[in-house]
């Protein structure tokens, strides 16, 4: 598109329906970051999609003043799929929780991702089912008590962002409900990467699984908490960026003291390299110990959509477009005159 | 000794013959070149594949048979035979599993190389059939050592012995061409085509062929060939056609007749796979495949692109239909066009991959939650598919609704002579989206109403993401009628319920009458729908010539039945329902009309043939 979309503000994307998330829920606060977002980044409303699917988060599309689709539980990637492939000059936007993405919607989460398909995809991660009243997820900590699990779960947890990565994903962040500036940063990100992006976010839950996240994200524990990941940038954290990560000569990442070991040795992380994304995000086994945030991982590779109508252009240019009498024809024929 | 003017050809009216061998002997290809042939002659035709599910079947087994019926005629025919007249046998176990499917005194013509230890045991031949004078026996036999002798004639070419071994087939085929008289040079034609790089592979088939044509000729087994002349069909150019191709076909016309550009969205599952296979050939028709990571994404992708202004379809088998249930109701919900292609096969699970059957009827009607119908049709032959395909994309398009299209194994593989029609001459639907505002709201602002509904179609506007001004949200929630809005209140869920219901049911205005073939004043009606057409005209005609009066009715349109089919079906004081399945047409009959619908069933992965109904046909009149 040459012309250029007109100024809107967040009232322009807010759509009249009441927002129905209880209070106090994290949702809200992801739903402000979107929408503060949207008119900074120069697109339409009317070219903008959202497609959800079912769970709490998935109740999103409802209140964005865009085009949006509440489909089913945990197709929206599938139908996003679809929408992208048939319209790629539309923005389209993925939302879902850990259920919706993670457990009956895992499959075509990471299809989406390895196919590299120009969407955004928002994965709030509350680490519970909110929607059906709190059962365990598959990011539930093992040991969970919930009402489907009153001994405990003996689930291990799947990593989103280690899942991701290993799906192939082109762009993997992660960021957290109580840091509006950074979710608009992670979101503004992933919505310019062209290709399947996915942001984790850590969002909490208040009425069925509250401060599951509170370690780290409370403001008091952030600066200590939470490891900044900036590409080009020494992985240091800290009030003062007086902790930091290495990568020991056993190719293991490690949490350090930068005055301990030097500021030399601390690792410079490298959106570009996959090994790397990996391991740093196996650095937290849960939001209880010092938690990677940012930008993982983020390279360029062929998009989908944009792969799918070249070979139809290279078809035409071949062949002409497709003249449907000379298809009918184009078997055996015999004339009976 | 027989002399050349003994030896002129002798007029058939029409043959049938089966071509059976091991899966790896090329059975398949060997049945549909003849069948192509006899096309081209101008020979009404239709065919039978039958092949196992595996693969690779272990070799030389009755499991690994696959075989080839053929029924090719000087006259109009509907099925591909009872029973076949000529069998051809590559090795034992096609002898041991298909000669009892042969018409009593029908001709057998046996590749003897075979017929050694390991193939008779292997096929569970204590004594060979070939010498133990009794299972041959009243047959016309031909033994003829095709194996060897299609090596001789590769020897020149330079072929390894057991590559040459490979073009038996071609052997089969020249002279089951010679013995029909079948045109030669398109099948040469066809081999240098198809083996075009593969040089050795394609001079050691042309060898065998021509092999097997000369040895018809020269060798004094046969006492002459066999004519049948052309079938008398209306003028204009025809092709064969399977039903799987007809369907793909189809769908290229709906999007040109409707100016949208087609999206498939499918997941691989026999026997619908080569309607993917064949529209992703066709990329210079903007046609957008995705080979899906699974049934429900086939169908979610479609149901996005359908969102998006596609003509969305996507193709599957039963056990995808069961899993694209939910998807279904969300397009019913939605009130999104688009085509469900079922290509029935035997079940339950994975039941009989490679057969055909029609049980998927009432899961068509009734496999997905909540009240939630949609117009179901039904393709009744190979090149009826593309009609059918064009009639379920008009539907969909129309009244925003899914579509399910029921085609089933038996049509999607088997072919059948079709006219090709005149693009000009097909009807055209194009799609008209919304483009403004169509309501106010309370202060009187223009907005858009995304479910204020055409009166009379009772569908509601398409707005597409892209449209200014238009933006909305839908979803899998109740809504509200007119605005979409999420509405929980039981008034309303009520009232969209009987909307939905009655949109699907007023379709029955917009779909032709049931037609009805044969008698006025006939003793029964004789009823059917899909691949079961061509075996119950044939036996109404049996029926009918030996002097009862029967009428036959074959429904295309399923859901919604057509207006007039309760009072066509209370004319006649029998109605007898032949169907692949236990009795679900009939069950639904008896439901919606309160009629006494008997069912005649058949369960065997196989077509009924127009004997077998013959004989249903009579029983229930002698009843
Ligand atoms: S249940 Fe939890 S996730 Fe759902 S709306 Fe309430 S607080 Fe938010």
């Amino acid at each position: 598109m040459t012309d250029v979309a007109p100024p809107t503000t967040r009232k322009d994307w807010s759509s009249d329906q009441e927002v129905r998330w209880c209070p106090g829920c994290g949702d809200y606060s992801i739903l402000a970051a979107v929408q503060l977002l949207m008119p900074e980044l120069g697109v339409r409303r009317e070219d903008t999609v959202f497609v959800s699917g079912i769970g709490c988060a998935s109740r999103f599309p409802y209140y964005m003043n865009t085009y949006g689709m509440h489909s089913i539980h945990g197709r929206a990637p599938a139908i996003a799929t679809g929408l992208a492939m048939a319209r790629p000059d539309l923005d389209i936007w993925v939302i879902g929780g850990d259920g919706d993405m993670l457990s009956i919607g895992g499959n075509h989460l990471i299809h989406a991702l390895r196919r590299n398909i120009n969407v955004t995809i928002l994965l709030f991660n509350n680490q519970i089912y909110g929607l059906t009243k709190g059962q365990y997820s598959p990011t539930s900590e093992t040991g969970k008590v919930t009402k489907s699990t009153p001994f405990g779960s003996i689930e291990a947890p799947f990593n989103p962002i280690s899942l991701a990565i290993g799906a192939e994903a082109t762009f993997v962040a992660r960021t957290h409900d109580m840091d509006r500036a950074h979710m608009m940063e992670m979101f503004r990100r992933a919505h310019a990467h062209n290709g399947a992006s996915v942001v984790e976010i850590y969002q909490n839950c208040n009425v069925f699984n509250d401060g599951a996240f509170e370690e780290i994200t409370a403001k008091a524990h952030r600066a200590d908490m939470l490891i900044p990941l900036e590409h080009g940038q020494p992985v240091r954290f800290g009030a003062d960026g007086e902790h930091g990560v290495t990568a020991g000569a056993d190719g293991k990442l490690r949490i350090v003291e930068v005055a301990e070991v030097g500021e030399d040795a601390i690792l410079v992380h490298d959106e570009t390299d996959p090994g790397l994304a990996f391991q740093l995000s196996r650095l937290a086994s849960g939001p209880h110990t010092p938690t990677p945030i940012g930008v993982f991982r983020a390279v360029e590779r062929p998009e989908y959509a944009e792969q799918a109508s070249a070979q139809i252009a290279a078809a035409q240019a071949k062949a002409g477009p497709g003249d449907l009498q000379q298809l009918l024809l184009s078997g055996a024929t015999w004339t009976v005159s | 000794m027989s002399d050349i003017a003994e030896r002129t050809p002798v007029e058939l009216d029409r043959v049938i013959i089966r071509f059976a061998g091991d899966s790896g002997d090329g059975m398949q290809l060997t049945g549909d070149r003849f069948t192509s042939a006899s096309a081209l002659l101008g020979n009404d035709l239709a065919t039978l594949p039958e092949y196992p599910a595996e693969i690779r079947a272990p070799a030389g087994t009755v499991f690994g048979v696959s075989a080839f019926q053929v029924h090719i005629s000087d006259h109009d025919i509907t099925t591909p035979g009872d029973s076949p007249n000529v069998l051809v046998a590559m090795n034992p176990a096609a002898l041991m599993s298909e000669l009892d499917k042969l018409e009593p005194g029908g001709t057998v013509i046996i590749n003897t190389d075979a017929f050694e230890e390991r193939n008779l045991a292997k096929a569970g031949y204590d004594e060979n059939p070939l010498t133990d004078g009794v299972t041959l026996k009243g047959y016309t036999v031909y033994e003829v050592p095709m194996t060897s002798l299609t090596k001789g004639a590769c020897e020149a070419l330079g072929v390894k012995p057991r590559d040459a071994e490979r073009s038996k087939n071609f052997f089969a085929l020249g002279l089951i061409s010679w013995m029909y008289t079948r045109p030669v040079q398109p099948t040469i034609d066809w081999i240098n085509a198809k083996f075009a790089g593969k040089e050795l592979v394609r001079d050691a088939n042309i060898a065998a062929f021509k092999a097997g044509h000369a040895f018809g000729e020269t060798a004094e087994l046969f006492d002459h060939p066999y004519v049948v002349k052309p079938a008398e069909q209306p003028p204009g150019t025809y092709t064969n056609i399977s039903g799987n191709v007809a369907v793909a076909w189809g769908l290229i016309a709906s999007s040109q007749l409707s100016e949208l550009p087609l999206f498939l969205g499918s997941y691989p599952i026999t026997p619908a796979s080569d309607i993917l296979h064949e529209l992703s050939k066709h990329k210079n028709f903007g046609v957008r495949t995705l080979q899906a990571e699974d049934e429900i994404a086939g169908i979610g992708s479609a149901l996005g692109a359908a969102y998006g202004g596609h003509l969305a379809v996507t193709t599957t088998s039963g056990p995808g239909m069961d899993l694209k249930a939910e998807t279904i109701g969300l397009a019913i919900n939605l009130e999104l066009p688009l085509i469900i292609v079922d290509v029935q096969r035997g079940g339950p699970s994975t039941g009989l991959p490679t057969k055909t059957e029609q049980s998927d009827l009432m899961l068509a009607f009734y496999g997905h939650h909540g009240e939630s119908p949609l117009p179901i049709i039904a393709a009744y032959s190979p090149a009826n598919c593309f009609d059918m395909t064009i009639e379920a994309a008009r539907l969909a398009l129309k009244y925003r609704t899914p579509v399910i299209l029921l085609t089933d194994g038996y049509l999607a593989n088997g072919t059948e002579p079709w006219r090709i029609p005149d693009v000009a001459d097909l009807p055209r639907f194009p799609m008209a989206f919304a483009t403004g505002p169509n309501g106010s709201d309370d202060e009187g602002n223009p907005v858009y109403l995304p479910y204020l509904r055409d009166p009379d179609t009772l569908a509601r506007p398409l707005a597409l993401p892209g449209t200014p001004e238009l933006m909305h949200r839908i979803g899998g929630l109740e809504k509200a009628d007119g605005s979409g809005n999420v509405s929980y209140s039981p008034e309303n869920h009520e009232h969209m319920t009987h909307l939905r219901a009655d949109k699907i049911a007023g379709i029955a205005d917009d779909i032709p009458h049931q037609e009805i073939r044969g008698d006025e004043d006939a003793e029964i009606l004789v009823v059917g729908w899909g691949s079961t057409w061509g075996a119950i005209s044939g036996a109404v005609d049996r029926v009918r010539a030996k002097g009862r009066r029967v009428a036959q009715a074959h429904i295309t349109h399923l859901s919604p039945f057509p207006e007039n089919l309760g009072e066509v079906l209370r004319r006649y004081p029998k109605v007898l329902v032949p169907e692949m399945n236990l009795g679900q047409l009939s069950k639904l009959l008896r439901a919606e009309y309160l009629v006494d619908a008997r069912s005649v069933n058949k369960m065997r992965g196989v077509p009924f043939t127009a004997g077998e109904l013959e004989q249903a046909i009579l029983a229930e009149l002698d009843r």
